[in-house]
């Protein structure tokens, strides 16, 4: 007979095997075709949950990225653009159905390497990948359609330097249309997540991709700065923070180039008193702390109607308090870890400016592992619009409560940031759903729902958060000479 | 002065020149700063003093594209498209008026500038009719594998700063300022130095056409001293530089990234107006809204 649990509602652990992600001992660089050592020194690629090594990685110098660039410049010439349509639609639904093949390798890949947790990367990051690459190949051969005019061409060589809170997920999200048009790319994944990308190449192999037109190459900021202010890359795609979009708007100044930016957020859920309540506590729950907050749409802040606020945020603590914080490899983890020992310290010195500020504290009591770069979910009530929280784009498991009394005072908020990327509306009248929706200045906004993705949506926003529009057909206006 | 000659009889009269002055929030202000500069025609004849708009102007002029803004994007397609329709109207009715003044400023004969004359009003009635078809070529709704429904409409940017090409006065600033309000934004617009006359008379066709005051503010003057700030201002969401020399280029470009506002991608040297416009300034001047509402009985 066994013992009774001390905690007969605990979970019992449901770990995937990291064995699954195959991890290689080294990894290396994917240029023209084939896998080669980069110039820099070698580095190792940490997993953020456990601060442990997970394999070596290849560092660049400049002129790794010249002969990244020099291989798809040669391969756009040569080859991918003289491809009929349809040829190159095959290609990526080829890409796509490997992603799905190695799905579980793939996500779990992903979590060690991002910190993210193996449900998400397995459930969301991976499908939407592949659901990107399936539905780009189908306009590989229907261009003339597309509403651009008839017979638009590609620009040429992209440089894409991508973000590490979604890797795959935002490679796919650059790559497909990409490659779609005709163009040929060089990837640049972020620093500290190169390895799904390093991966992905592997997968080009595996599609028979023609050599050059899928490059992946690895490195820090200056590596990234040197590939998208490259001369012979026509289409410099950078997707993270606003203040490095901006900087490298600054340098293509003058250039004739015109940067794709995915930038930040500061998104908001308002939710109105007539709200699906418990329908809007998981929404908003989901919103700030999916992918750890993440997220460039992450719903940052909630904006409640006043009449409901203190009950609603009672609700919303209690619903924060069941987030399971721990080892990404669990598959009933809800948060996991934040991707590095610099992001675990900048959201500290943001939740330590909320206090500062005068703004409530919560922090969800739940147990944090004893190594890697955890921090537990917080809430942040008495938020004034003048406030840190408020304003700036937070990016991690963080959510600050403000209230409204009017639906115009509630948009007036809502849209009182540099940022216009996402925005969740809640209410059961539908009207009021809509002006809402109308009213914001965001590319996105999801009435009684929140983070809803997928390939034939575009998603993007105004202002800060940059102009571009990835997804549907809007998402291949980046790639043509339109 | 430029209408009629001199009177040398009793029985001639002496004209009364229209002062040429700013446009900004509806009226007709004379620049804060008191600064004029000559216009002379093709033929360095002297026609007008028009006014330099300052800094301080500028920064008017955006506070009243910010107050245009709100209302024309809430007005109705329909109805903004109804507003163009009239400014084509006044424009044609005006048509003898811009001849004189296009002729004078870009030393065409009379066939050419009349020709040119009626290519701004057909490019305006064409403008007219996209307002409430826009929505539908560049949005729609998106087939997403859920249970939800997701449309993409586009929507305006806000306050866009657009330099007016210097050449073509009247058919080159029609062509830059109708697609930027056809689709709901304000603008702000610079006209530089050499031809500002047929763009304050078009302000004029405006304020007479039911276009909300705000929604178009013309600034004549140095477009080489205001472009900067016009590019660095936060309450401006998006430039088109298309007036702008190229040696200005790049740093109107570094200016707009501190806010990292959209900037038109305008060729180096004043296209062909006569040619079919296309979308590509109406999609420039737009971001596609995606909206998303769960499915359920």
């Amino acid at each position: 007979m066994t013992e009774p649990s001390s905690d007969p509602w605990g979970y019992v652990p449901a770990l995937e095997s990291a064995e699954l992600a195959r991890l290689r001992d080294e990894y290396l660089l994917f240029v023209g075709g084939s896998f080669s050592d980069g110039s820099g020194e070698r580095t190792t690629g940490v997993n953020p949950a456990t601060t442990e090594r997970l394999a070596g990685v290849p560092t660049t110098t400049e002129s790794d990225v010249d002969r990244a660039v020099a291989a798809a410049e040669e391969a756009f010439r040569d080859r991918w653009s003289r491809l009929a349509g349809t040829e190159r639609a095959k290609y990526l639904f080829r890409l796509g159905r490997l992603l799905q093949e190695r799905t579980r390798e793939l996500a779990v890949l992903e979590t060690l390497d991002s910190g993210k947790p193996v449900k998400q990367a397995g459930d969301f990051d991976l499908p939407n990948a592949a659901a990107y690459f399936l539905y780009y190949a189908g306009w590989a051969d229907k261009l003339d359609y597309a509403g651009f005019g008839p017979a638009p061409e590609p620009l040429g060589v992209s440089g894409q330097v991508l973000a590490w809170n979604f890797p795959l997920l935002t490679l796919a999200c650059q790559v497909a249309p990409a490659l779609a048009c005709g163009n040929t790319v060089v990837i640049k994944p972020a620093e500290t997540t190169p390895l799904s990308a390093l991966v992905f190449a592997e997968l080009c192999e595996q599609a028979g991709l023609p050599a050059g037109v899928v490059n992946v190459i690895t490195g820090g900021a200056e590596i990234g700065d040197r590939l998208l202010t490259h001369p012979d890359v026509a289409k410099p795609v950078f997707t993270g923070s606003t203040e490095v979009g901006k900087r490298i708007q600054h340098r293509l100044a003058g250039t004739g180039k015109r940067p794709t930016l995915a930038l930040g957020g500061n998104g908001t859920n308002i939710v109105f008193s007539d709200a699906a309540q418990e329908q809007a506590v998981q929404g908003v729950v989901d919103g700030a702390f999916f992918n750890q907050g993440n997220v460039c749409g992450a719903g940052s802040r909630l904006l409640v109607e006043e009449s409901i606020a203190a009950e609603f945020v009672e609700r919303v603590r209690d619903r924060v308090r069941t987030l399971r914080v721990g080892d990404p490899l669990d598959r009933n983890t809800d948060v996991g870890a934040l991707n590095s020992a610099a992001e675990l310290d900048r959201i500290t010195r943001l939740v330590e400016a909320g206090e500062a500020e005068g703004a409530e504290k919560w922090t969800s009591p739940c147990a944090l592992p004893g190594r890697g770069y955890f921090v537990a979910p917080t809430v942040f009530s008495g938020v004034q619009q003048s406030m840190r929280l408020a304003g700036e784009e937070i990016f991690g498991p963080v959510l600050s409560v403000l209230t409204f009394r009017t639906p115009q005072e509630a948009v007036g908020k809502a849209d009182n940031t540099p940022y216009g990327l996402t925005a969740g509306v809640w209410t059961e009248k539908g009207s009021r759903a809509l002006w809402t929706a109308r009213q914001l200045r965001t590319g996105v906004v999801w009435a009684n729902a929140f983070n809803g993705f997928d390939p034939t949506a575009p998603f993007g926003g105004n202002r800060e958060s940059g102009s571009a529009r990835t997804g549907g057909q809007a998402g291949l206006e980046a790639y043509l000479d339109v | 002065m430029s209408e009629g000659e001199q009177p040398v009889s009793g029985r001639e009269r002496v004209t009364v020149p229209k002062t040429y002055k700013l446009h900004i929030g509806g009226s007709f202000p004379r620049s804060e700063s008191g600064r004029v500069r000559t216009v002379e025609d093709a033929g360095g004849r002297f026609l007008a003093n028009a006014a330099v708009a300052s800094r301080k102007d500028l920064r008017d002029a955006v506070a009243a594209a910010r107050k245009g803004f709100e209302t024309w994007s809430g007005a109705t397609a329909r109805n903004r498209g109804q507003v163009l329709f009239r400014v084509a109207e006044m424009l044609e009715d005006r048509r003898e008026q811009f001849t004189s003044l296009v002729s004078d400023a870009e030393g065409l004969s009379r066939e050419q500038a009349a020709a040119t004359v009626d290519t701004a009003v057909d490019r305006i009635f064409w403008y007219a009719g996209w307002t409430d078809k826009i929505g539908t070529v560049l949005g729609g709704a998106n087939q997403v594998s859920g249970p939800y429904t997701s449309h993409s409409a586009p929507e305006p940017l806000g306050v866009v700063g657009v330099l007016a090409p210097r050449h073509s006065s009247l058919l080159g600033l029609v062509s830059v300022l109708a697609p930027v309000i056809a689709v709901g934004n304000g603008a702000v617009v610079l006209v530089d130095r050499e031809r500002p006359l047929p763009a304050v008379t078009l302000c004029e066709v405006l304020a007479t056409s039911d276009v909300p005051g705000g929604v178009v503010n013309v600034l004549t003057g140095d477009a080489g001293e205001l472009a900067p700030w016009l590019a660095s201002h936060a309450d401006v969401n998006a430039l088109d530089p298309t007036g702008a020399p190229e040696s200005l280029r790049a740093e109107l470009e570094r200016n707009a990234s501190g806010t990292a506002k959209r900037v038109f991608d305008a060729p180096a040297a004043e296209p062909d107006w006569n040619r079919d416009p296309g979308l590509r300034r109406m999609r420039a001047f737009t971001g596609l809204k995606t909206v998303w509402h769960p499915l359920g009985a």
